[in-house]
């Protein structure tokens, strides 16, 4: 484990996250859902965060985005506050969250048509390269209600990448891909975050996923989330999930996240 | 053409029985006339071109009236969607004027713009701009959250969000409402027509007024069916498109 301000690598900080905490307010009471969640984040790093069911991690992801706003506390991305969504953070949301009024080349394109400077035919051939990547260039012209549950989330994954947004925010991307389907997308996932460099925050359950992509591993305590611990990886890529390193860093997290499962245990812990 | 066997066969029993009725002199002639007359009338008025140029002068007022009440009533239902402000004032305007058949405006219509087109159009417009008000704000305010946040995420504001994120998802909604408001502009024109008599142009209503005035009760009925017809034609090729796209990408039943 690591401590906070240790870093692997020396590039500016691109997100920091100060002092974020955010209870939400129901008719049913409220939920203490983020405190005080402090973390840096550099410039082409590739960090995942890892915590319990409902510990908060979409609601920092959200947060990161500006698509809600922090009780207290603060986002600045690039040394600037976060006052509101923007392509500089583009969200690959944990619900693919593909528009149905277009085909998927229209989803896969969305984002490419909001970038400047580009043609038509070179957009079109920038979705069709990520919807290669993900195997489902066949299917271009297919509407989103045609598409199984995993082939959305590739195609969600494409739109994505499409734009090649500086801060990719990701959360849970893989949740329901078949195991094979998921290794090929490691693969091409490390891949393209080599060529064409972005800072990239990945929200995974799977720690062994977390251990294998991510430079950094950062541990969140169950509600309210707290950052419990970080790891650093550092082996070389690309990574094999399969490969004994991997597994043995994410038996290291595991071991380390037992204790923070429940909220229970957390207050017996009693900080 | 086995789908069309059975509807051709029983408009086509329809008419012979009620031909064969008519002609054992079951009603007066005067009273209910056989479709072979109403077939005569129909070819004389279609050969002479009242019918056509009636079909035209109704039409167009439809289709100016529908085209300034969706122009307001898009934007309107935006607003309501949007601002609290238009929520609790032209919203409720809306509602209240919603349950209003539009043919009441008559009266009111005729003492502001007199016999004119702008009177017919007022009474088409006030008869499908509610509808379209209503259904673009439910449909905008059942847009699910996370279409306008990953929409944003990708650089999407203003202007561009409205236009190729929220009114997109509501088209479903937007489309009823504008199906509704077409079937009630429809309705209170051909009301208006034969309640109010102008010189500027004799449509669909008035020639109905007419034939009434003179007995021609073949007339009466061969109007009628073109009515249907003409409603039946412009549902099917405006909206219809629409619908199908519709199913197509929502992947929703198809009737
Ligand atoms: N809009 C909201 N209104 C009320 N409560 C919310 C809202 N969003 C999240 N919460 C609550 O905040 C807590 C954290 O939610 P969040 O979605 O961030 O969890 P998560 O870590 O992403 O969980 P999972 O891994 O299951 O996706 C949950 O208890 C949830 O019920
Ligand atoms: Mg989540």
């Amino acid at each position: 484990m690591i401590g906070p301000g240790q870093t692997a690598v020396a590039a500016p900080v691109k997100l920091a996250i100060e002092g974020v905490s955010k209870t939400f307010h129901t008719r049913h009471g409220s939920v203490h859902a983020l405190e005080n969640v402090n973390l840096q984040i550099r410039e082409g790093e590739f960090v995942c965060v890892v915590g319990p069911s409902g510990c908060g991690k979409t609601t920092l992801l959200n947060i990161i985005a500006g698509l809600e706003t922090p009780d207290t506390g603060r986002v600045l991305a690039d040394g600037k506050p976060v006052t509101g969504a923007g392509s500089d953070r583009l969200v690959l949301f944990q619900e693919p969250a593909l528009f149905p009024w277009l085909d998927v080349m229209g989803n896969v394109l969305f984002g490419l048509k909001l970038k400047p400077n580009l043609t038509a035919k070179e957009r079109r051939e920038v979705a069709e390269f990520y919807l290669r990547l993900v195997g489902l260039e066949k299917f271009m012209h297919a509407n989103i209600h045609e598409l199984s549950g995993g082939m959305k989330q590739r195609v969600a994954l494409a739109r994505a990448l499409a734009p090649n947004p500086r801060v990719l925010l990701m959360d849970e991307p893989f949740g329901s891909l078949d195991a094979l389907t998921r290794e090929q997308l490691y693969g091409d996932l490390q891949a393209i975050w080599q060529k064409r460099p972005k800072t990239i925050v990945f929200v995974t359950h799977n720690v062994r996923e977390a251990a294998c992509l991510g430079d950094r591993v950062v541990l969140l305590s169950a509600r309210p989330g707290r950052v419990r611990g970080q790891f650093h990886i550092p082996l070389p890529r690309p990574r094999d999930i399969n490969s004994v390193e991997v597994a043995r860093h994410s038996a290291e997290i595991i071991h380390a996240l037992k204790p923070h499962l429940t909220p229970d245990t957390e207050a017996v812990a009693g900080e | 053409m086995k789908r069309w066997l059975p509807p051709i066969l029983f408009f086509a029993a329809l008419a012979g029985a009620w031909e064969w009725l008519v002609r054992q002199g079951v009603w007066p002639r005067a009273i209910v006339p056989a479709p072979s007359e109403v077939v005569r009338y129909l070819v004389t008025a279609v050969a002479d071109g009242t019918l056509l140029g009636a079909t035209g002068v109704t039409l167009r007022r439809l289709v100016l009236g529908y085209l300034i009440g969706f122009g307001f009533g898009l934007p309107a239902g935006v607003l309501i969607a949007r601002f609290r402000f238009f929520r609790h004032t032209l919203g409720l305007l809306a509602l209240g004027l919603q349950s209003l058949p539009s043919i009441c405006w008559a009266p009111l219509a005729l003492l502001w713009f007199g016999q004119t087109e702008t009177a017919m159009a007022f009474i088409v417009v006030m008869g499908c701009v509610w509808s379209i008000t209503l259904a673009t704000d439910a449909g905008v305010r059942h847009v699910p959250p996370i279409y306008r946040w990953a929409a944003m995420t990708m650089g999407s504001r203003g202007l561009h969000l409205w236009v190729h994120v929220i009114l997109p998802a509501a088209l479903p909604f937007i489309l009823s409402g504008m199906k509704q408001g077409w079937a009630f502009a429809w309705r209170s024109l051909m009301a208006a027509e034969i309640y109010v008599a102008i010189l500027t142009g004799f449509g669909l209503g008035h020639l109905l007024h007419y034939g009434r005035e003179l007995h021609a009760m073949d007339a009466v009925l061969g109007i009628m069916l073109v009515i249907i017809l003409v409603g039946l034609a412009t549902d099917k090729l405006l909206f219809a498109p629409l619908e199908r796209f519709i199913h197509m990408r929502w992947g929703t039943e198809r009737a």
